[in-house]
């Protein structure tokens, strides 16, 4: 079985678009700090919003094509927002996150194999 | 002092509130697996995608609950953790869904899928131990 490209271009956005969502849940759960009910707010909110739309691309990218290939597409996810905690809250790269992520990655390719 | 017993989340200085992010995202990724097997069985059920169907339906509807809940965990674990390091321990919900869905839908386990829940585990043992403070 092959994966059609519209499949992996829409696991691609959804993890792109999780990403996002990631972002800003982290950037409204800072405000969680002064108390426990500025859980309303709207980057928190923002970011459920986001992971929504995200799971919604997900779950139509994940319908036709090889889950060995499209698992790992979504947990590129978490690439992209290595990039994002370093760009927007000063979060440093080191040897241990670039490992720990690259077993990650490999490890949920082995589930999407195993998982036809 | 008054700030730990506002807090009761952040109350102890013991080793586990150390890892207590980490601890947390843990949380969120079982509920999120426990999400996934109800939301696999309510889809199961219903024959047609209605959505009547869909929002008088018990596992369906006790997924979306845990979903909110466990992002609620994710949430309270991004307050003090690192977003780079937390992200990518969702991943562990992989490894829960491959053993629940073993044992309750008698989903086959093979090399491939073991291999992958021992990486994922390892991968996630070495963010985990970064994010000790």
């Amino acid at each position: 079985m092959n994966t059609p490209f519209s499949s992996m271009a829409l696991v691609l956005v959804a993890s792109f678009i999780g990403s996002f969502g990631a972002v800003f849940l982290k950037s409204g759960a800072a405000r969680l700090r002064n108390g426990f009910w500025n859980i309303l707010n709207t980057h928190l909110a923002a970011g459920v919003l986001l992971f929504l739309l995200s799971s919604y691309f997900f779950v139509r990218g994940i319908r036709h094509g090889e889950l060995s290939v499209l698992y790992p597409m979504v947990s590129l996810g978490s690439v992209w927002t290595l990039f994002w905690s370093r760009l927007f809250f000063g979060e440093p790269f080191t040897r241990s996150k670039f490992f720990g992520l690259f077993l990650i990655l490999a490890g949920v390719f082995f589930v999407g194999l195993g998982s036809k | 002092m008054s700030a730990a017993a506002a807090d009761p989340l952040n109350a102890g200085s013991s080793s586990l509130s150390r890892y207590q992010p980490v601890f947390l995202v843990f949380g969120c990724t079982i509920l999120g697996a426990a999400a996934q097997i109800l939301m696999k069985t309510g889809a199961n059920q219903i024959p047609h995608a209605g959505l009547a169907a869909m929002v008088t339906s018990l596992p369906l509807m006790a997924g979306y609950s845990l979903y909110g809940l466990s992002t609620l965990l994710l949430v309270l674990a991004l307050r003090d953790g690192e977003l780079s390091l937390l992200y990518p321990v969702i991943a562990l919900t992989y490894v829960w869904v491959t053993f629940l869905s073993y044992w309750i839908f008698h989903d086959k386990l093979n090399p491939s899928r073991l291999l992958g829940v021992a990486l994922i585990v390892v991968g996630v043992a070495i963010l985990g131990k970064q994010s000790r403070r």
